[in-house]
């Protein structure tokens, strides 16, 4: 792990076409900028683990398939 | 072809219902090949892996409950798909099943987008906060047709 201080407006570069921004910092925030190319997905890490954790929960879930029939969408 | 579900036994699938997830859907990366199978029990979908009998998820088309959902998706992203036109796009959100007897709810915020002109396939991410990862079917759909009344 790269471990690094920047002051506010400063960059850094990963790699040629990813740059990350300090925006500006109160308290215990920092506002950041990131300019990726379209196709690098940028999230929030939490968001990313949410979406993995449901996709995990999804996958074991109760498919007696049986028990979705009293589903009905009104 | 006959392929083994994890729920539903052995199903002859045609080719169409093959679709192609390049990356993944996230936590499972490593498994690209579904088909895609109507449940006995409508609307439900099952989205069985073709390469492992135990990896299957249940999808519902998420517009069937939420009739306000949408989705916006960089047209760049789009285009790496191939799609081109909305009218090729399907969503199917994916369905958790509680083993607890909880809720059915489905994954608004991971969506599936499928390109159904060549069946390629991409677990988006949407930043709206409005769309989380577990909205209860039964009563959001019951909502809805309340406020229509």
């Amino acid at each position: 792990m790269l471990i690094l201080s920047r002051k506010i407006n400063e960059k850094i570069m990963i790699g040629d076409e990813i740059s990350v921004t300090i925006i500006e910092i109160r308290g215990d925030q920092v506002k950041i900028g990131v300019e990726a190319p379209k196709s690098v997905k940028v999230f929030r890490q939490e968001v990313f683990e949410a979406i993995q954790n449901e996709n995990r929960a999804a996958a074991t879930s109760q498919l007696n398939l049986e028990g979705l029939s009293g589903i009905v969408l009104s | 072809m006959l392929i083994e579900t994890k729920a539903m036994g052995s199903v002859e699938i045609v080719e169409k219902q093959i679709i192609h997830v390049a990356q993944g859907f996230y936590g499972f990366e490593d498994y690209s090949g579904f088909a895609l199978i109507d449940a006995p029990q409508k609307p439900f979908i099952l989205i069985q892996c073709i390469e492992k009998k135990d990896l299957a998820f249940l999808a519902i088309d998420p517009f069937l409950f939420r009739t306000d959902y949408e989705i916006d998706i960089e047209d760049s992203v789009l285009s790496s798909l191939g799609i081109d036109s909305a009218a090729d796009v399907v969503v199917l959100a994916l369905v958790t099943v509680p083993t607890d007897g909880g809720p059915v709810t489905a994954n608004l915020q991971g969506p599936l987008v499928i390109n159904r002109k060549n069946n390629e396939a991409f677990q988006a991410i949407l930043t709206d906060p409005r769309w989380r990862t577990k909205h209860d079917i039964v009563a959001e759909s019951a909502a809805r047709k309340a406020s229509q009344c």
